[in-house]
């Protein structure tokens, strides 16, 4: 199926008991509760694997001038070290898939240059240690705001880096009421508790990858062109994630280096990153620079909006953080431009991030709408509303559907938001209270997927694709669509993923698994139906599918009868179509949510989160509404913490690991509630869903730092707002009011 | 992780033998940083000595009226111990605003009197440390200092301290008791127990080569409010920016009437100025008493906000306990 | 910085080299009991109880995430008190009875906790989980012993466990994926069943 025309109505629409949508449990849930579900690193199929482990670089630009691995390859157990010197030939970068040892030049802090094998992990993390390299070290470029002078267009990746129209600089200038701010937001890094982790075993030609990947036919793709393979001599098998964030969309260093490994020794190797190595030797999200410029008359209406972003890549990587890109479809202004640029910096490889683009982009982007309003004084939702396009403002095509305003209206009734106040104005003895509130928007791609059904002689139907499940729910929602589509309980599906050797997927990433994934298994079970009725010579037009059987007409037949004694199976696929260009494609909602700003310590703390969002059909009542607070929490964590420090000096992060880069823990997460209002999108795809893992994040930040100006007056432009950030505004304003009295 | 080979003596006396005798020895109780830092090769010992089984785990009434804690007392039941509940709450809520649960559980009170700095620069071996490598140089002067220390710092290292359980000790005035190989035992006040970086960072403590902390006695109880105040980014599970120890009796009017005050996050060990706690007992003045603290302070870039954090938050202490 | 940096340690440092008097790996033989069942082992003094569990007898429920007691992934009871398996040795527990979440289901029948966890969605990948869990169980076992916590208002009394007190007791367990919401709903459900 190619979505060229809004879907009409389908089998999942006539049934409001239906299978999907239900909070049913997940079905991977018990294997994960129990510990039995194997992660890449657990799987005991290969006998007898070799252990590897990274040595990275220790400077962040030069060269390797000497490297001796004598005393590495004498150590008691090592079986191979692998280095420029020795490591197998390799291909161009494929996408994100870079070649390892390939030279002796140090591009980045952290970079592998040598790779050790022994017989334990002991042994080869000891002799890791042992590896001498000696350095040519230059002095590393690392710093962003040193380097926005020599800032360029990258090439475009999806998008175009620049949009403008109209006269943005002529508006703006003309423009009543101005507001010209910059943001910035650190490196931040996906920290999935999982760490990178491959077990690479080599028969003949053939390589199979037990691995922690995201998107299995893109790895499978480059790892093959990297490794001068036809992609299906590499197979890779991602059965259990233990989370990715983007951070697995690739196959990072520890695969390649696996693989690399285990065809020299011709033995499986196995390899995990440690916590440390993540920070250097797997991407991260860079730091940003964003100016935002609005230009409004006194009612708030927009004439002129402008964001441009800075953001940094690795040497030889043109990677951008599409902060801007969101602001092109968000609000209305006749005047406009979007702008990123880039420097390349010696820092590790910057890649995409839960929500690349709109999640830092809306950080800047809407505490700047709450600053207008602000000076405005006008409401924060109010400003929005009145800013509300009829049509994406600069596709100049219609959104699919766009419940944004219903979003805010809602969320406003459900959270309290009459009891805001203004700035600075609520106490509660040491603490001062705010509430803030945030637009949340995110892109909604439908990308290509197959999938293929079988039905057995038992009546248990048997779904396959190389999609993956990264704690999304995947499992879970395949199962309810096809146990929908076919009428069987969840109990009679078997949901076989994770392996390039099933029909290819799109994979976990962008937001778009779900609807993808979803929608060839949709059309797969649509035609496995045609084919059964066909089968039992059934009439099409009353044939209901539930209970194990179908009735159509007087008849009833059960499924495994249809099946008959060899089973029977179907294919289905879907591809985005014309629709792609004809409608502009989001997932809205809105955030709101109190904040207590610690008077003496500038200590903040979240105390309640509301968002409400609209996501099309949801699946699974209890798994959406889990990757909504997800994606809010993610949000928390970059509003207030998360700060991937890099000191320039050596180009490498200072705070490598979890006790000093901060995520939430549970104590910072108190109430937190997700709601989903009614929506259908048939211009999506058949199942007329968007994508919900990335729309909790964006725009979740912005709404708690709005909440910290309303608590203080006090306006942190720079993420996270930590307290040292806020100790000078707050002395600065009991100064004043000292003052004053 | 570089090779070792593991002990495990039968008694205090044999475990100090070992010490004294093997070049290179650690002792180790509950592992929770040594082996954070061995698994990094900034701890290398070549024998590990596990003293987990040595009968060191007991609290025990002092004639005095104190309490003896044994080294190996974990920080969780050290917490959980009704007496310390009751009559030393400052090391009880300090103990508990440290770590995680499944830390203090296995943390001892010698380990966290022993607790490494968390100084970022100390933790990652490419680049120079003073403490980790004399004589490299101290990459957190002119670096990302944040945690570092604003107090008694030196021009060779500007580490804190990051134990909490140790500020509590030093506003008990705690003594550490020691035995070594030779039979001998010594005490050692709190006060004297951590050291300031000065020119040799590497050495933190007292404690000499070999040996080894048996016990830690608490004075008999401080009459007053035991306030343990902990400002950090997150809300648990994280190091402290600032913390302040206090135990404070109030007089006519709610005035202090006499005060303990013990700074964390500040400087190399736990900071105490009892002259500072003598102007507050005298002025009733929280600022008056920080003035004194922060006389010397001096920021690095990055940590200036300590100076103002430690002040402000010895007022909000003062403050909560003025309304306890 | 000046070409040729110096190096700091290891790795990559000519000084790296094995000094003369570094120990060869040591070998130990060494019987571990968990869920109640005995292994005898012939382990490096090096490895971790965690790697024990996970490398050497096949029980891969316990989790590695950090390495270093800083996510709580690895966390296992032993003699029925959550610890970080990570940051012990295996040869430390010679002789210690020590549970993972392996070891928490009787049969078919799951632990009320991890029961608790599928209904009310505690998890999303599951990373994180088998860690969660293991630290519920011992959290729980810490409050009916009448230990307070860090946001427990009279530490010298005893306290209900809040939400509040769950979250703080918990927070020794990341998730980064962050089910946190759901993971307390299912441990205040679990609370009131018989453990």
């Amino acid at each position: 199926m190619e979505m060229n025309q809004p879907i009409g109505q389908t089998p999942l629409d006539g049934r409001p008991d239906g299978l999907v949508g239900r909070p049913v449990d997940r079905i991977d849930g018990r294997l994960k509760v129990t510990g039995l579900a194997p992660y890449a690193y657990e799987t005991q199929a290969l006998r007898n694997p070799a252990y590897g482990f990274i040595v990275e670089a220790r400077i962040a630009r030069g060269g390797i001038r000497s490297i001796d691995t004598a005393a590495a390859r004498l150590a008691p157990g090592v079986i191979h070290v692998m280095t420029h010197e020795n490591v197998p030939a390799q291909g161009e970068r494929r996408e994100q898939v870079w070649p390892q040892l390939q030279g002796t030049e140090i591009r980045f802090f952290g970079q592998p240059v040598a790779f050790v094998v022994a017989e334990t992990f002991e042994q080869a993390r000891a002799a890791a240690a042992l590896v001498a390299v000696q350095y040519d070290a230059q002095p590393p470029k690392a710093s962003l705001k040193d380097a926005l002078g020599e800032a360029y267009k990258p090439k475009p990746a999806q998008t175009d880096p620049d949009s403008q129209a109209g006269d943005f600089e002529g508006a703006f200038g003309a423009a009543p009421v101005q507001l010209d701010v910059t943001y910035t937001t650190p490196p931040q890094v996906h920290a999935q508790m999982e760490p990178h982790a491959t077990i690479a075993a080599w028969d003949g030609d053939k390589v199979v990858l037990q691995t922690a990947n995201q998107m299995l036919n893109r790895g499978q793709k480059s790892l093959a062109g990297l490794l001068g393979l036809p992609p299906e001599n590499v197979r890779l098998v991602s059965r259990y994630i233990g989370g990715g964030f983007g951070s697995k969309l690739q196959v990072q260093p520890e695969g390649v280096l696996a693989v690399l490994a285990a065809k020299a020794i011709g033995r499986p190797v196995k390899v995990a990153m440690t916590r440390q190595q993540e920070f250097h030797c797997a991407s991260h999200r860079t730091g940003t620079i964003q100016r935002v410029r609005l230009g409004a008359d006194r009612d708030g209406r927009l004439s002129a909006l402008a964001h441009e972003s800075w953001s940094d890549a690795t040497p030889g990587d043109q990677f951008f953080e599409t902060s801007a890109n969101v602001t092109r479809s968000l609000y209305a202004a006749p005047h406009r431009l979007t702008r990123h640029r880039i420097a390349n910096l010696n820092v590790p490889v910057t890649s995409a991030m839960r929500a690349p683009g709109e999640a830092v982009g809306q950080l800047a982007f809407e505490c700047a709408m709450d600053e207008l309003a602000e000076q405005l004084g006008i409401d924060p939702i109010e400003l929005r509303v009145r800013n509300e396009p009829a049509e994406d403002p600069e596709k100049k095509v219609p959104f699919t559907v766009r419940q944004l305003v219903p979003c805010m209206r809602e969320g406003a009734r459900l959270f309290g938001w009459d009891k805001r106040g203004d700035a600075g104005s609520r106490r509660e003895g040491r603490f001062m209270l705010g509430m803030g509130m945030s637009a949340a928007a995110r892109l909604n791609p439908l990308m290509p997927s197959a999938a293929r059904v079988r039905l057995g002689p038992d009546g248990y139907l048997t779904v396959r694709m190389a999609m993956t499940d990264i704690g999304t729910g995947t499992y879970t929602i395949l199962a309810q669509i096809a146990g929908e589509m076919m009428g069987l309980p969840v109990e009679r599906i078997r949901v076989e993923i994770g392996d390039t050797a099933y029909p290819m997927a799109a994979g976990s990433g962008g937001s778009f698994g779900a609807g993808s994934a979803g929608s060839a298994l949709y059309v797969a079970c649509d035609n496995l139906r045609q084919a059964l009725l066909k089968a039992g010579d059934l009439r099409p037009d009353d044939a209901v599918f539930a209970d194990g059987a179908v009735r159509a007409g007087n008849r009833t037949v059960t499924l495994a009868e249809l099946a008959g004694r060899d089973g029977m199976e179907a294919a289905g696929e879907i591809k985005p179509g014309s629709l792609k260009e004809r409608y502009s494609h989001y997932s809205f909602g809105a955030h709101f949510a109190e904040v207590a700003v610690d008077a003496d310590t500038g200590e903040v703390r979240l105390r309640r989160m509301l968002g409400v969002f609209t996501g099309g059909r949801i699946l699974n009542a209890k798994t959406a509404r889990s990757q909504a607070i997800g994606g809010m929490i993610f949000g928390v964590g970059a509003a207030l913490m998360e700060d991937g420090v890099l000191d320039p000096r050596y180009g490498s992060f200072v705070n490598r690991d979890l006790a000093e880069y901060h995520v939430p823990a549970h104590a910072d997460v108190p109430e937190i509630e997700a709601v989903f209002l009614p929506e259908r999108d048939d211009k999506a795809n058949p199942l007329k869903s968007k994508g919900l893992g990335e729309l909790g994040i964006c725009g979740a930040g912005a709404a708690l730092a709005n909440a910290v100006y309303n608590a203080t007056c006090v306006r942190v432009r720079d993420y996270p707002l930590t307290l040292d950030k806020l100790l000078p505004g707050l002395e600065e304003r009991e100064g004043r009011v000292q003052r004053r009295s | 992780m570089k090779a070792f080979t593991y002990e495990r003596p039968d008694s205090v006396a044999a475990a100090a033998s070992l010490a004294a005798e093997r070049p290179n020895a650690r002792l180790i109780a509950g592992g929770t940083n040594l082996l954070d830092l061995m698994k990094l090769q900034i701890e290398t010992p070549t024998t590990l000595i596990d003293v987990n089984r040595l009968p060191l785990d007991q609290v025990a009434d002092t004639p005095e009226g104190g309490l003896r804690v044994g080294a190996l007392v974990r920080n969780a039941d050290l917490a959980a111990h009704p007496r310390v509940r009751k009559e030393y709450g400052v090391l009880a809520k300090a103990l508990l605003a440290g770590a995680s649960g499944q830390l203090r559980n296995k943390a001892t009170t010698a380990g966290n009197l022993l607790q490494r700095t968390r100084c970022y620069y100390f933790y990652d071996t490419s680049k120079p440390c003073n403490k980790r490598a004399p004589g490299s140089g101290c990459a957190a002067i002119g670096g990302y200092n944040r945690i570092m220390a604003v107090l008694g710092a030196s021009e060779s290292c500007i580490a804190t301290n990051p134990s909490d359980m140790n500020v509590a000790l030093r506003a008990l005035d705690a003594t550490v008791e020691t035995a070594d190989a030779g039979g001998g035992a010594r005490t050692i006040p709190i006060a004297a127990f951590h050291r300031l970086p000065g020119d040799t960072p590497e050495i933190e403590t007292a404690l000499r080569p070999g040996e080894i902390i048996t016990a830690v006695s608490l004075p008999k109880p401080v009459p007053g409010i035991h306030l343990y105040r902990k400002v950090r980014d997150r809300a648990s599970y994280a190091f402290a920016t600032v913390s302040v120890a206090a135990i404070v009796a109030k007089g006519d009017g709610g005035r202090p009437s006499a005060a303990r005050l013990a700074f964390g996050g500040l400087a190399h060990k736990p900071w105490r100025d009892e002259t500072a706690e003598r102007i507050l007992v005298e002025t009733g003045s929280a600022d008056a008493a920080a003035d004194r603290v922060l006389a010397g302070a001096r920021g690095y870039g990055s940590n200036d906000f300590k100076i103002p954090l430690a002040r402000r938050t010895l007022r909000a202490v003062m403050d909560e306990a003025a309304h306890a | 910085m000046a070409a040729g940096a110096a190096s700091f340690g290891w790795p990559g440092h000519p000084s790296a080299a094995p000094a003369p008097d570094d120990p060869a790996p040591q070998m130990l033989p060494l019987r571990l009991t968990v869920n109640g069942r005995g292994h005898d082992l012939r382990l490096d003094s090096r490895t971790t109880l965690l790697d024990a569990l996970r490398e050497h007898i096949g029980l891969t429920g316990t989790k590695k995430g950090c390495d270093h007691g800083q996510c709580g992934a690895c966390t296992v009871l032993v003699e029925g008190r959550r610890i970080n398996s990570c940051l012990t040795l295996a040869a430390m527990h010679e002789g210690d009875a020590v549970t993972t979440v392996e070891g928490l289901a009787k049969g078919e029948a799951l632990h009320p906790i991890q029961a608790a966890f599928i209904a009310h969605d505690g998890f999303q990948c599951g990373y994180c989980t088998p860690g969660q869990i293991c630290s519920a169980v011992g959290m729980l076992a810490e409050a009916r012993a009448g230990w307070p916590s860090h946001v427990t208002a009279d530490i010298a009394g005893t306290a209900a466990l809040s939400d509040a007190e769950i979250r703080e007791r918990m927070s020794g367990n990341l998730c980064r994926c962050s089910a946190y919401p759901n993971i307390v709903a299912a441990i205040r459900d679990a609370a009131g069943s018989d453990l």
